[in-house]
């Protein structure tokens, strides 16, 4: 089958190698494309002024928080069900930057509280659902990276991500579920977007961006993942970037 | 708008360029780590192999 075909990492490396700069570029175009129409285009908030600018980046990097704990949640399932040694790898390509953009929405989040609500921090239900999900990517990595024996690291690994997933839909619907202070909804697909179409737009670009950057980047760690535990594979002594 | 006024964001510089400073001082750190962990990872496949002109080819560990 030729998905499975692709699942072994010693076709996924040259792939992956070849498919890197395409999305690094892409991700730079829509980050120029973003920034411009954030920061020169989209005009200021009738309420909340200049400082609304960081949605931008916000939304965008709490999308990517959330999205990439499920596609590694997705990985889990491959790898336990499959156990393809890909899978395992994908989702410790992946945690990192998952892991970032988590603390890059809190960060950025914060930063956008003080002057809007007049408070850092609160304990509401997104934010603190939100910094539970920072905890499930650092203990994934913490448990991964402390056990010597790799393939029960990635048993453990996918089972603590499957079982972590549930805080997903949590963070999604917190805005719902409770009285929070954080805003409801920007964009949602049952009753369309709030926002002014500039704004929407660009905040898109932004979420492209991102998206980008995580595959760029992720496909990059993957393989040095790959090498790192393929080291003593017969095929590993073959590839052009060893030669020298 | 001149730049100044770019800059200060309407007195809110430093939320909103904090926020966006962050980003970007993650990115390239990110950037920064991971090829400094491929490489390493080359280099350790390549100094397995044993052969003589690739020791000091690559850079330092993760």
């Amino acid at each position: 089958m030729s998905l499975f075909k692709y699942s072994a990492p010693s076709s996924f490396y040259p792939i992956a190698g070849k498919l890197v700069p395409w999305f690094s570029t892409l991700a730079f175009i829509a980050a120029v494309i973003g920034l411009y129409l954030g920061l020169f285009v989209a005009p200021e908030d009738f309420q909340q002024g200049e400082v609304y600018r960081i949605i931008f980046i916000h939304v965008p990097a709490a999308w990517m928080g959330m999205f990439i704990y499920l596609v590694m949640a997705g990985y889990a399932v491959l790898a336990l069900v499959y156990q393809t040694r890909l899978s395992a790898m994908m989702m410790e390509a992946l945690a990192p930057t998952g892991m970032m953009f988590t603390a890059l929405a809190l960060w950025t989040g914060a930063l956008w509280g003080k002057p809007t609500w007049g408070t850092y921090w609160v304990w509401d239900a997104r934010m603190t659902s939100t910094l539970i999900l920072l905890f499930l990517y650092i203990g994934y990595m913490a448990l991964v990276n402390a056990m010597d024996d790799k393939k029960r690291a990635d048993k453990a690994g996918a089972l603590l991500v499957l079982v972590g997933s549930i805080n997903v839909p949590i963070i999604y619907f917190s805005v719902k579920w409770w009285n929070t202070l954080h805003q409801g909804a920007s964009v949602s697909l049952t009753q369309g977007n709030k926002m002014a179409a500039t704004m929407l737009a660009c905040m898109l670009v932004m979420a492209l961006a991102c998206w980008m950057y995580s595959i760029a980047v992720a496909l990059c760690r993957v393989r040095a993942i790959i090498l790192e535990r393929e080291l003593h594979a017969a095929w590993v002594k073959d590839i052009r970037e060893v030669q020298t | 708008m001149s730049w100044a006024e770019f800059f200060s964001m309407d007195g809110r510089g430093f939320y909103v360029w904090g926020s966006f400073g962050a980003f970007l001082i993650c990115i390239v750190i990110e950037i920064v780590l991971v090829r400094l962990r491929i490489d390493s990872a080359q280099k350790t496949v390549r100094d397995s192999l044993g052969s003589p002109e690739s020791i000091g080819a690559g850079k330092v560990a993760r």
